[in-house]
Protein backbone atom coordinates (compact mmCIF):
# COMPACT_ATOMS: atom_id res chain seq x y z
CA UNK A 1 0.00 0.00 0.00
CA UNK A 2 1.71 3.21 -0.58
CA UNK A 3 1.97 6.07 2.04
CA UNK A 4 -1.24 8.16 1.28
CA UNK A 5 -3.18 5.33 1.47
CA UNK A 6 -1.65 4.01 4.62
CA UNK A 7 -1.93 7.03 6.25
CA UNK A 8 -5.58 7.55 4.93
CA UNK A 9 -6.28 4.47 6.90
CA UNK A 10 -4.49 5.23 9.31
CA UNK A 11 -6.73 8.35 9.64
CA UNK A 12 -9.57 6.28 9.49
CA UNK A 13 -8.93 4.05 11.99
CA UNK A 14 -7.71 6.70 14.78
CA UNK A 15 -11.09 8.92 14.24
CA UNK A 16 -12.67 5.47 15.01
CA UNK A 17 -11.40 4.66 17.88
CA UNK A 18 -11.96 8.55 18.55
CA UNK A 19 -15.43 8.82 17.26
CA UNK A 20 -16.42 5.60 19.91
CA UNK A 21 -14.78 7.34 22.64
CA UNK A 22 -17.02 10.46 22.00
CA UNK A 23 -19.98 8.07 21.49
CA UNK A 24 -19.51 5.92 24.63
CA UNK A 25 -19.49 9.03 26.79
CA UNK A 26 -22.29 10.73 25.07
CA UNK A 27 -24.96 8.12 24.98
CA UNK A 28 -23.78 7.10 28.86
CA UNK A 29 -22.03 4.02 28.14
CA UNK A 30 -19.27 4.96 30.60
CA UNK A 31 -19.28 1.08 31.78
CA UNK A 32 -17.61 0.24 28.20
CA UNK A 33 -15.15 3.73 28.33
CA UNK A 34 -12.23 1.56 30.12
CA UNK A 35 -11.92 -1.11 27.53
CA UNK A 36 -10.85 2.03 25.15
CA UNK A 37 -7.31 2.18 27.16
CA UNK A 38 -4.73 0.19 28.07
CA UNK A 39 -4.26 -1.37 31.35
CA UNK A 40 -1.13 0.51 31.88
CA UNK A 41 -2.94 4.07 30.56
CA UNK A 42 -2.95 7.76 31.69
CA UNK A 43 -6.05 9.73 31.56
CA UNK A 44 -5.62 13.42 32.71
CA UNK A 45 -7.79 16.20 32.64
CA UNK A 46 -5.62 19.39 33.15
CA UNK A 47 -5.92 22.97 32.58
CA UNK A 48 -4.10 24.64 29.56
CA UNK A 49 -3.04 27.08 32.04
CA UNK A 50 -1.23 24.60 34.54
CA UNK A 51 -0.05 22.86 31.15
CA UNK A 52 1.84 26.19 29.81
CA UNK A 53 3.45 26.53 32.73
CA UNK A 54 4.89 23.41 33.11
CA UNK A 55 2.65 22.68 36.46
CA UNK A 56 1.58 19.22 36.91
CA UNK A 57 -2.13 19.17 38.87
CA UNK A 58 -4.83 18.81 36.94
CA UNK A 59 -8.28 18.25 37.73
CA UNK A 60 -8.63 14.04 37.48
CA UNK A 61 -5.86 11.71 37.01
CA UNK A 62 -6.56 8.27 36.11
CA UNK A 63 -3.13 6.41 36.32
CA UNK A 64 -4.49 2.69 35.39
CA UNK A 65 -7.28 1.53 33.76
CA UNK A 66 -8.42 0.59 37.13
CA UNK A 67 -8.99 4.43 38.56
CA UNK A 68 -10.71 5.12 35.44
CA UNK A 69 -13.20 2.39 36.46
CA UNK A 70 -13.14 3.92 39.88
CA UNK A 71 -14.02 6.65 38.79
CA UNK A 72 -17.00 5.46 36.87
CA UNK A 73 -17.96 3.61 39.62
CA UNK A 74 -17.99 6.66 42.21
CA UNK A 75 -19.97 8.37 39.55
CA UNK A 76 -23.02 5.67 39.68
CA UNK A 77 -22.70 4.96 43.29
CA UNK A 78 -21.42 8.03 45.17
CA UNK A 79 -21.22 11.26 43.91
CA UNK A 80 -24.25 13.52 43.75
CA UNK A 81 -24.67 15.77 40.79
CA UNK A 82 -27.43 17.20 38.74
CA UNK A 83 -28.19 15.24 35.61
CA UNK A 84 -26.46 16.39 32.36
CA UNK A 85 -25.73 15.46 28.81
CA UNK A 86 -22.65 15.98 27.21
CA UNK A 87 -22.38 16.39 23.14
CA UNK A 88 -18.85 16.67 22.30
CA UNK A 89 -17.87 18.19 18.99
CA UNK A 90 -14.24 18.11 17.59
CA UNK A 91 -11.86 19.32 14.93
CA UNK A 92 -8.20 19.63 13.70
CA UNK A 93 -6.89 16.26 14.11
CA UNK A 94 -3.51 15.97 13.63
CA UNK A 95 -1.30 12.55 14.20
CA UNK A 96 2.32 11.55 13.64
CA UNK A 97 3.18 7.66 14.28
CA UNK A 98 6.30 6.91 15.96
CA UNK A 99 6.94 3.12 14.46
CA UNK A 100 4.50 0.88 13.61
CA UNK A 101 2.23 0.17 16.39
CA UNK A 102 2.43 3.95 18.20
CA UNK A 103 0.63 7.10 17.29
CA UNK A 104 0.70 10.33 18.75
CA UNK A 105 -2.32 12.39 18.12
CA UNK A 106 -4.08 15.61 19.01
CA UNK A 107 -7.42 17.22 18.06
CA UNK A 108 -9.54 20.13 19.41
CA UNK A 109 -12.75 19.27 21.29
CA UNK A 110 -15.76 20.90 22.65
CA UNK A 111 -18.47 19.97 25.21
CA UNK A 112 -21.92 21.39 25.14
CA UNK A 113 -23.43 20.44 28.19
CA UNK A 114 -27.11 20.14 28.98
CA UNK A 115 -28.69 20.75 32.31
CA UNK A 116 -32.23 19.85 33.97
CA UNK A 117 -33.48 24.09 33.10
CA UNK A 118 -33.32 22.78 29.47
CA UNK A 119 -30.02 25.04 28.64
CA UNK A 120 -27.19 23.82 26.53
CA UNK A 121 -23.82 25.82 27.30
CA UNK A 122 -20.78 25.43 25.94
CA UNK A 123 -18.81 23.86 29.21
CA UNK A 124 -15.49 22.51 28.43
CA UNK A 125 -13.56 23.53 25.09
CA UNK A 126 -9.45 22.27 24.66
CA UNK A 127 -7.38 20.14 23.10
CA UNK A 128 -6.80 16.29 23.51
CA UNK A 129 -3.08 14.78 23.35
CA UNK A 130 -2.87 11.14 22.60
CA UNK A 131 -0.89 8.37 22.88
CA UNK A 132 -2.72 5.41 20.90
CA UNK A 133 -1.20 1.94 20.66
CA UNK A 134 -1.90 -1.17 18.54
CA UNK A 135 -3.14 -3.75 21.12
CA UNK A 136 -4.65 -7.33 19.80
CA UNK A 137 -8.20 -5.62 20.26
CA UNK A 138 -7.45 -2.75 18.08
CA UNK A 139 -5.97 1.07 18.53
CA UNK A 140 -6.25 1.92 22.15
CA UNK A 141 -5.66 4.86 24.68
CA UNK A 142 -1.82 4.43 26.29
CA UNK A 143 -2.76 7.88 27.38
CA UNK A 144 -5.04 10.72 27.17
CA UNK A 145 -5.17 14.41 28.58
CA UNK A 146 -7.42 16.37 27.57
CA UNK A 147 -5.99 20.18 27.92
CA UNK A 148 -8.65 22.48 28.59
CA UNK A 149 -9.15 26.29 28.10
CA UNK A 150 -12.15 26.99 29.97
CA UNK A 151 -10.36 26.99 32.96
CA UNK A 152 -13.70 28.06 34.96
CA UNK A 153 -15.13 25.00 35.73
CA UNK A 154 -18.78 25.47 35.82
CA UNK A 155 -20.58 23.85 39.18
CA UNK A 156 -18.49 20.74 39.13
CA UNK A 157 -17.26 18.01 36.67
CA UNK A 158 -18.10 14.35 37.42
CA UNK A 159 -17.88 12.89 33.63
CA UNK A 160 -14.91 12.39 32.17
CA UNK A 161 -14.41 14.44 28.65
CA UNK B 1 -30.40 58.50 62.96
CA UNK B 2 -27.87 60.96 63.56
CA UNK B 3 -26.67 62.59 60.46
CA UNK B 4 -24.27 65.16 62.63
CA UNK B 5 -21.92 61.85 62.91
CA UNK B 6 -19.10 61.70 60.24
CA UNK B 7 -19.93 60.86 56.96
CA UNK B 8 -20.73 57.32 55.65
CA UNK B 9 -21.47 56.25 52.11
CA UNK B 10 -25.21 56.35 51.45
CA UNK B 11 -25.36 52.87 51.87
CA UNK B 12 -23.67 52.34 54.87
CA UNK B 13 -26.49 54.77 56.36
CA UNK B 14 -29.20 52.65 56.00
CA UNK B 15 -27.25 49.38 56.45
CA UNK B 16 -29.86 48.56 59.24
CA UNK B 17 -32.71 48.68 57.47
CA UNK B 18 -31.46 46.29 54.77
CA UNK B 19 -31.90 42.86 56.59
CA UNK B 20 -32.92 41.94 59.47
CA UNK B 21 -31.70 39.02 61.67
CA UNK B 22 -34.72 38.03 63.97
CA UNK B 23 -32.35 36.16 66.51
CA UNK B 24 -28.99 37.57 68.36
CA UNK B 25 -27.85 33.79 68.52
CA UNK B 26 -27.04 33.01 64.44
CA UNK B 27 -29.33 30.53 64.22
CA UNK B 28 -31.61 32.30 61.70
CA UNK B 29 -30.52 33.72 59.02
CA UNK B 30 -32.15 35.53 56.38
CA UNK B 31 -32.04 34.22 52.97
CA UNK B 32 -31.84 37.33 51.62
CA UNK B 33 -28.08 38.03 52.60
CA UNK B 34 -27.79 35.48 49.60
CA UNK B 35 -28.67 37.48 46.71
CA UNK B 36 -29.09 41.30 47.81
CA UNK B 37 -27.26 43.20 45.63
CA UNK B 38 -27.34 45.75 48.34
CA UNK B 39 -25.74 43.32 50.89
CA UNK B 40 -22.98 42.89 48.54
CA UNK B 41 -22.10 46.32 47.85
CA UNK B 42 -22.13 46.76 51.51
CA UNK B 43 -19.87 44.06 51.91
CA UNK B 44 -17.76 45.22 49.27
CA UNK B 45 -17.23 48.43 51.68
CA UNK B 46 -17.02 47.05 54.98
CA UNK B 47 -15.55 43.47 54.65
CA UNK B 48 -13.15 43.78 51.41
CA UNK B 49 -11.89 47.30 51.99
CA UNK B 50 -12.69 47.11 55.42
CA UNK B 51 -10.49 45.93 58.53
CA UNK B 52 -9.62 42.62 57.29
CA UNK B 53 -6.96 40.53 55.32
CA UNK B 54 -7.53 39.04 51.87
CA UNK B 55 -5.57 36.05 50.81
CA UNK B 56 -3.76 37.16 47.43
CA UNK B 57 -0.94 34.28 47.02
CA UNK B 58 1.03 31.90 48.05
CA UNK B 59 5.14 33.36 48.02
CA UNK B 60 5.61 29.95 46.00
CA UNK B 61 3.64 31.56 43.32
CA UNK B 62 5.82 34.70 42.72
CA UNK B 63 8.96 33.39 44.20
CA UNK B 64 11.45 35.36 42.13
CA UNK B 65 11.94 39.38 41.67
CA UNK B 66 9.84 40.70 38.97
CA UNK B 67 7.24 37.65 39.42
CA UNK B 68 3.98 38.80 39.69
CA UNK B 69 0.16 37.61 39.60
CA UNK B 70 -3.47 39.13 38.97
CA UNK B 71 -5.70 38.64 41.47
CA UNK B 72 -8.61 40.42 43.39
CA UNK B 73 -9.88 41.62 46.71
CA UNK B 74 -13.52 41.62 46.21
CA UNK B 75 -14.34 42.99 42.99
CA UNK B 76 -11.05 45.38 43.09
CA UNK B 77 -8.69 43.64 40.21
CA UNK B 78 -5.30 43.44 42.40
CA UNK B 79 -1.36 42.69 41.32
CA UNK B 80 0.96 41.24 43.78
CA UNK B 81 4.35 41.52 42.74
CA UNK B 82 7.96 40.52 44.28
CA UNK B 83 10.33 43.49 44.05
CA UNK B 84 13.75 43.48 43.82
CA UNK B 85 14.91 43.14 47.03
CA UNK B 86 12.69 40.29 47.60
CA UNK B 87 10.11 42.48 49.88
CA UNK B 88 6.21 41.67 48.39
CA UNK B 89 3.64 44.85 46.62
CA UNK B 90 0.12 44.95 46.05
CA UNK B 91 -1.49 47.60 44.13
CA UNK B 92 -4.97 47.77 42.28
CA UNK B 93 -4.80 46.88 39.01
CA UNK B 94 -5.72 50.72 37.84
CA UNK B 95 -3.48 52.87 35.73
CA UNK B 96 -3.67 56.19 37.83
CA UNK B 97 -3.88 57.81 34.44
CA UNK B 98 -7.62 57.37 33.29
CA UNK B 99 -8.24 53.90 35.11
CA UNK B 100 -7.36 51.57 32.80
CA UNK B 101 -6.06 47.92 33.82
CA UNK B 102 -2.29 48.27 33.58
CA UNK B 103 -1.51 45.06 34.17
CA UNK B 104 -2.78 42.08 31.73
CA UNK B 105 -1.80 39.29 32.24
CA UNK B 106 -2.62 36.52 34.86
CA UNK B 107 1.05 35.87 35.96
CA UNK B 108 4.78 36.30 34.37
CA UNK B 109 7.55 38.47 35.65
CA UNK B 110 8.17 42.14 34.71
CA UNK B 111 10.60 45.11 35.68
CA UNK B 112 8.09 47.59 34.44
CA UNK B 113 4.36 47.65 34.02
CA UNK B 114 2.98 49.55 31.14
CA UNK B 115 -0.37 50.68 30.54
CA UNK B 116 -1.41 49.84 26.61
CA UNK B 117 -3.52 53.16 26.58
CA UNK B 118 -0.67 56.16 26.95
CA UNK B 119 2.09 54.00 28.36
CA UNK B 120 2.30 54.99 31.58
CA UNK B 121 4.89 53.05 33.29
CA UNK B 122 5.39 51.97 36.69
CA UNK B 123 7.43 49.65 39.01
CA UNK B 124 7.20 46.61 40.36
CA UNK B 125 5.97 48.47 43.28
CA UNK B 126 3.36 50.39 41.60
CA UNK B 127 5.40 53.28 41.14
CA UNK B 128 4.60 56.04 38.14
CA UNK B 129 8.55 55.96 36.41
CA UNK B 130 7.60 57.23 32.74
CA UNK B 131 4.70 59.32 31.27
CA UNK B 132 5.32 59.78 27.04
CA UNK B 133 5.12 63.35 26.41
CA UNK B 134 5.28 64.45 29.93
CA UNK B 135 7.68 67.61 29.02
CA UNK B 136 5.62 68.52 25.79
CA UNK B 137 6.01 67.74 22.15
CA UNK B 138 6.13 69.45 18.76
CA UNK B 139 3.50 72.30 20.28
CA UNK B 140 2.01 70.08 22.66
CA UNK B 141 2.47 71.95 25.48
CA UNK B 142 3.31 68.36 28.21
CA UNK B 143 1.97 67.95 31.77
CA UNK B 144 0.85 70.77 33.77
CA UNK B 145 4.04 72.64 36.02
CA UNK B 146 2.18 71.15 39.09
CA UNK B 147 2.24 67.62 37.98
CA UNK B 148 3.69 65.22 40.42
CA UNK B 149 4.68 61.91 39.30
CA UNK B 150 4.80 60.64 43.11
CA UNK B 151 1.47 61.50 43.26
CA UNK B 152 0.38 59.43 40.89
CA UNK B 153 1.17 56.03 41.19
CA UNK B 154 -1.01 52.74 41.77
CA UNK B 155 -2.97 52.70 44.17
CA UNK B 156 -1.25 50.96 47.39
CA UNK B 157 -2.86 47.70 49.46
CA UNK B 158 -1.31 46.75 53.17
CA UNK B 159 0.78 43.58 52.33
CA UNK B 160 1.76 41.04 54.44
CA UNK B 161 2.88 37.15 54.55
CA UNK B 162 2.79 34.85 57.31
CA UNK B 163 4.51 32.00 56.84
CA UNK B 164 4.16 31.86 53.15
CA UNK B 165 0.36 32.54 52.39
CA UNK B 166 0.48 36.58 51.34
CA UNK B 167 -2.54 38.61 52.52
CA UNK B 168 -3.80 42.30 52.12
CA UNK B 169 -6.02 44.89 53.14
CA UNK B 170 -6.97 48.20 52.20
CA UNK B 171 -7.42 49.22 55.63
CA UNK B 172 -4.78 51.31 57.60
CA UNK B 173 -6.52 50.44 60.97
CA UNK B 174 -7.02 47.42 60.26
CA UNK B 175 -4.38 45.54 62.96
CA UNK B 176 -1.27 43.83 61.52
CA UNK B 177 -1.78 40.15 60.01
CA UNK B 178 -0.29 38.33 62.63
CA UNK B 179 -3.02 40.24 65.23
CA UNK B 180 -5.77 39.29 62.42
CA UNK B 181 -4.87 36.00 62.66
CA UNK B 182 -4.52 35.35 66.11
CA UNK B 183 -3.34 32.90 68.60
CA UNK B 184 -5.72 30.54 67.45
CA UNK B 185 -5.41 30.18 63.81
CA UNK B 186 -1.65 31.02 63.43
CA UNK B 187 -0.60 27.16 64.73
CA UNK B 188 -2.83 25.59 61.88
CA UNK B 189 -0.80 27.67 59.55
CA UNK B 190 2.29 26.98 60.99
CA UNK B 191 1.41 22.98 61.33
CA UNK B 192 1.18 23.02 57.42
CA UNK B 193 3.47 25.77 56.56
CA UNK B 194 6.47 24.27 58.78
CA UNK B 195 8.75 24.12 55.77
CA UNK B 196 9.23 25.43 52.37
CA UNK B 197 6.47 24.42 49.93
CA UNK B 198 6.39 24.71 46.16
CA UNK B 199 3.64 25.70 44.10
CA UNK B 200 2.20 22.65 41.86
CA UNK B 201 -0.45 24.78 39.71
CA UNK B 202 -4.34 25.76 40.37
CA UNK B 203 -7.93 24.55 39.01
CA UNK B 204 -10.87 26.49 39.56
CA UNK B 205 -14.53 26.08 40.01
CA UNK B 206 -17.21 28.58 39.16
CA UNK B 207 -20.69 28.38 41.61
CA UNK B 208 -24.04 29.99 40.67
CA UNK B 209 -23.99 30.70 44.11
CA UNK B 210 -23.53 33.30 47.02
CA UNK B 211 -19.94 33.61 48.29
CA UNK B 212 -20.92 33.35 52.16
CA UNK B 213 -22.64 29.67 51.66
CA UNK B 214 -19.29 28.17 50.60
CA UNK B 215 -18.17 29.73 54.14
CA UNK B 216 -20.44 28.30 55.70
CA UNK B 217 -20.40 24.77 54.10
CA UNK B 218 -16.42 24.55 55.38
CA UNK B 219 -17.73 24.86 58.68
CA UNK B 220 -20.59 22.65 58.40
CA UNK B 221 -19.62 19.57 60.14
CA UNK B 222 -22.91 18.00 59.81
CA UNK B 223 -22.70 17.39 56.21
CA UNK B 224 -19.42 15.84 55.30
CA UNK B 225 -20.14 12.33 55.90
CA UNK B 226 -24.12 12.68 54.77
CA UNK B 227 -23.23 15.11 51.92
CA UNK B 228 -19.79 13.53 50.30
CA UNK B 229 -20.74 10.31 49.86
CA UNK B 230 -17.48 8.73 48.21
CA UNK B 231 -16.59 9.01 51.73
CA UNK B 232 -19.00 6.44 52.76
CA UNK B 233 -19.96 4.43 50.20
CA UNK B 234 -15.80 3.50 50.17
CA UNK B 235 -15.48 3.75 54.04
CA UNK B 236 -13.02 6.46 53.91
CA UNK B 237 -14.74 8.61 56.43
CA UNK B 238 -17.71 8.28 58.97
CA UNK B 239 -18.90 10.45 61.00
CA UNK B 240 -19.16 8.13 63.93
CA UNK B 241 -15.54 7.52 63.46
CA UNK B 242 -13.59 10.19 63.05
CA UNK B 243 -12.84 12.30 66.14
CA UNK B 244 -12.88 16.35 65.44
CA UNK B 245 -11.93 19.19 66.86
CA UNK B 246 -12.86 22.43 65.84
CA UNK B 247 -12.00 26.37 67.13
CA UNK B 248 -13.05 29.68 66.28
CA UNK B 249 -11.34 33.18 65.57
CA UNK B 250 -11.88 35.61 68.60
CA UNK B 251 -14.65 37.35 66.22
CA UNK B 252 -16.04 34.41 64.77
CA UNK B 253 -15.03 34.62 61.05
CA UNK B 254 -12.34 32.51 61.31
CA UNK B 255 -12.84 28.63 61.99
CA UNK B 256 -10.00 25.53 62.31
CA UNK B 257 -11.34 22.25 61.99
CA UNK B 258 -8.90 19.34 62.34
CA UNK B 259 -10.09 15.12 61.69
CA UNK B 260 -8.19 12.30 63.29
CA UNK B 261 -9.52 9.50 61.72
CA UNK B 262 -10.19 5.54 62.97
CA UNK B 263 -11.48 2.94 61.49
CA UNK B 264 -14.80 2.15 61.57
CA UNK B 265 -15.56 -1.49 63.42
CA UNK B 266 -19.21 -1.28 63.82
CA UNK B 267 -20.15 -1.76 60.08
CA UNK B 268 -21.50 1.20 59.49
CA UNK B 269 -24.30 1.03 62.10
CA UNK B 270 -25.50 4.43 62.89
CA UNK B 271 -25.88 4.67 59.18
CA UNK B 272 -27.77 1.96 58.48
CA UNK B 273 -30.41 2.40 61.69
CA UNK B 274 -30.94 6.32 60.48
CA UNK B 275 -31.35 4.75 56.83
CA UNK B 276 -28.81 7.25 55.89
CA UNK B 277 -28.84 7.06 51.03
CA UNK B 278 -25.48 7.51 50.86
CA UNK B 279 -24.69 4.54 52.58
CA UNK B 280 -23.86 1.88 50.56
CA UNK B 281 -21.84 -1.40 52.38
CA UNK B 282 -19.17 -3.42 50.51
CA UNK B 283 -18.44 -1.42 47.45
CA UNK B 284 -14.91 -1.03 47.41
CA UNK B 285 -12.04 1.27 44.74
CA UNK B 286 -10.25 -1.45 42.03
CA UNK B 287 -6.98 0.82 42.98
CA UNK B 288 -7.60 2.12 46.36
CA UNK B 289 -3.59 3.90 46.93
CA UNK B 290 -5.70 6.51 46.22
CA UNK B 291 -6.75 6.68 49.90
CA UNK B 292 -3.36 5.68 51.23
CA UNK B 293 -1.78 8.20 53.78
CA UNK B 294 1.80 8.86 53.97
CA UNK B 295 2.35 9.90 57.08
CA UNK B 296 4.22 13.15 56.98
CA UNK B 297 2.58 15.94 59.49
CA UNK B 298 1.09 13.92 62.71
CA UNK B 299 -1.74 11.87 63.31
CA UNK B 300 -4.57 14.63 61.46
CA UNK B 301 -6.22 13.16 58.61
CA UNK B 302 -7.77 16.49 57.78
CA UNK B 303 -7.41 20.70 58.64
CA UNK B 304 -9.95 22.98 56.71
CA UNK B 305 -9.34 26.37 58.21
CA UNK B 306 -11.02 29.23 57.01
CA UNK B 307 -9.66 32.39 57.21
CA UNK B 308 -11.89 34.64 56.47
CA UNK B 309 -12.55 36.19 54.10
CA UNK B 310 -10.39 34.77 51.22
CA UNK B 311 -9.01 31.78 51.96
CA UNK B 312 -9.37 28.36 52.68
CA UNK B 313 -6.17 26.43 53.76
CA UNK B 314 -7.05 22.54 53.48
CA UNK B 315 -4.96 19.64 54.19
CA UNK B 316 -6.51 15.98 53.56
CA UNK B 317 -4.07 13.20 54.33
CA UNK B 318 -1.51 14.43 52.09
CA UNK B 319 -3.42 16.39 49.35
CA UNK B 320 -2.20 20.05 50.66
CA UNK B 321 -4.17 22.95 48.70
CA UNK B 322 -5.14 27.21 50.09
CA UNK B 323 -8.38 27.48 48.63
CA UNK B 324 -9.12 31.35 47.11
CA UNK B 325 -12.77 32.61 47.71
CA UNK B 326 -13.70 35.30 44.80
CA UNK B 327 -16.98 36.94 45.01
CA UNK B 328 -18.24 37.90 41.45
CA UNK B 329 -21.28 39.30 42.53
CA UNK B 330 -24.11 38.18 44.91
CA UNK B 331 -25.31 35.46 42.86
CA UNK B 332 -21.58 33.55 41.95
CA UNK B 333 -18.18 32.97 42.81
CA UNK B 334 -15.02 31.48 42.06
CA UNK B 335 -13.13 29.24 44.16
CA UNK B 336 -9.65 28.80 43.43
CA UNK B 337 -7.53 25.35 44.54
CA UNK B 338 -4.14 26.27 44.62
CA UNK B 339 -1.87 23.31 45.10
CA UNK B 340 1.49 22.55 46.91
CA UNK B 341 3.98 20.19 47.96
CA UNK B 342 7.14 20.49 49.75
CA UNK B 343 10.50 21.27 48.17
CA UNK B 344 12.07 18.38 49.57
CA UNK B 345 9.05 16.22 48.68
CA UNK B 346 10.83 12.74 47.09
CA UNK B 347 9.15 11.83 43.53
CA UNK B 348 6.79 9.78 44.88
CA UNK B 349 5.34 11.30 47.28
CA UNK B 350 5.14 14.36 44.23
CA UNK B 351 3.10 11.72 42.32
CA UNK B 352 0.84 10.85 45.49
CA UNK B 353 -0.07 14.45 45.69
CA UNK B 354 -0.64 14.61 42.26
CA UNK B 355 -2.80 11.51 42.24
CA UNK B 356 -4.49 12.96 45.27
CA UNK B 357 -5.72 15.74 43.58
CA UNK B 358 -8.93 13.55 42.64
CA UNK B 359 -10.24 14.31 45.40
CA UNK B 360 -10.32 17.75 45.78
CA UNK B 361 -11.38 20.72 43.03
CA UNK B 362 -13.77 20.64 40.46
CA UNK B 363 -14.02 17.42 39.87
CA UNK B 364 -12.97 16.38 43.83
CA UNK B 365 -14.40 12.74 44.79
CA UNK B 366 -14.61 14.29 48.22
CA UNK B 367 -15.73 17.90 47.41
CA UNK B 368 -17.23 18.09 44.44
CA UNK B 369 -20.80 17.96 45.63
CA UNK B 370 -20.48 21.65 47.63
CA UNK B 371 -20.92 23.27 44.98
CA UNK B 372 -23.91 21.20 44.41
CA UNK B 373 -25.21 22.19 47.60
CA UNK B 374 -24.49 25.91 48.06
CA UNK B 375 -26.10 25.69 44.37
CA UNK B 376 -29.10 24.16 45.82
CA UNK B 377 -29.35 26.70 48.20
CA UNK B 378 -29.24 29.92 46.05
CA UNK B 379 -31.74 28.18 43.45
CA UNK B 380 -33.98 27.05 46.23
CA UNK B 381 -34.01 30.42 47.93
CA UNK B 382 -34.31 32.59 45.47
CA UNK B 383 -37.67 34.56 45.40
CA UNK B 384 -37.83 34.02 49.43
CA UNK B 385 -35.78 37.46 50.38
CA UNK B 386 -37.26 36.83 53.98
CA UNK B 387 -37.12 33.15 54.87
CA UNK B 388 -35.05 31.85 57.10
CA UNK B 389 -32.56 29.36 56.99
CA UNK B 390 -32.14 27.51 60.57
CA UNK B 391 -29.13 26.32 62.22
CA UNK B 392 -30.13 24.91 65.19
CA UNK B 393 -27.90 21.63 65.45
CA UNK B 394 -26.45 21.61 68.82
CA UNK B 395 -28.14 25.08 70.10
CA UNK B 396 -28.56 23.32 73.44
CA UNK B 397 -25.36 22.89 73.83
CA UNK B 398 -23.85 25.86 72.86
CA UNK B 399 -20.80 25.94 75.10
CA UNK B 400 -19.70 22.61 74.94
CA UNK B 401 -16.54 22.33 72.78
CA UNK B 402 -16.16 18.77 72.14
CA UNK B 403 -20.27 18.72 70.99
CA UNK B 404 -19.71 21.48 68.90
CA UNK B 405 -16.69 19.96 67.18
CA UNK B 406 -19.44 16.66 66.46
CA UNK B 407 -22.12 17.03 64.01
CA UNK B 408 -23.42 20.57 64.86
CA UNK B 409 -24.14 23.79 63.54
CA UNK B 410 -22.33 25.53 66.12
CA UNK B 411 -19.42 27.60 63.85
CA UNK B 412 -22.18 28.48 61.37
CA UNK B 413 -23.68 30.83 63.93
CA UNK B 414 -20.42 31.75 65.21
CA UNK B 415 -19.98 33.16 61.49
CA UNK B 416 -22.89 34.64 61.30
CA UNK B 417 -22.42 36.85 64.31
CA UNK B 418 -19.44 37.83 63.45
CA UNK B 419 -20.42 38.27 59.97
CA UNK B 420 -23.57 40.73 61.70
CA UNK B 421 -20.97 42.47 63.52
CA UNK B 422 -18.45 43.27 61.21
CA UNK B 423 -20.85 44.31 58.70
CA UNK B 424 -23.09 46.26 61.22
CA UNK B 425 -26.37 45.33 60.58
Amino acid sequence: MDTTLQELMLWYELHRLQERYISVIDTDRLEELPELFTEDCVYEIVPKENADLGLPIGIMHCFGRAMLSDRITALRNANIFEPHTYRHLTAGLEFTPIGRDTVDMQCNYVVVQTLTDGESRVYQSGRYFDRIVRTAEGWRYQSKRAIYDTSRVQTLLVTPV
Amino acid sequence: MDHSASPQSPVATHAEQLVYFPRSDGSRIPYKVYSSPEIYRLEQERIFHGPVWSFLALEAEIPHPGDFKGTFVGDAPVVVTRNGDASLSAWVNRCAHRGAMVCRAARGNAKTHICAYHQWSYDTRGKLRGIPFRNGVKGSAGMPADFDPTNHGLEQLRVDSYRGAIFATFSTSAPSLYDYLGPNMRPGLDRIFHKPIVYLGCSRQYSKSNWKLYHENVRDNYHASLLHAFFSTFNLFRATTTRTEVINGERGLHNYTRGFHTQDTTGGAAYKQDGVSSFKDGLRLQDPSLLSMISELDDGTFQIQAIFPQLVLQQIQNSLVARQILPKGPTNFELIFHFFGYTDDTPEMRLHRIKLANLVGPAGLVSMEDMLATELVQFGTTGSEDALSIADMCRDAPDDPQIASSISETYIRHFWRGYQELMGL
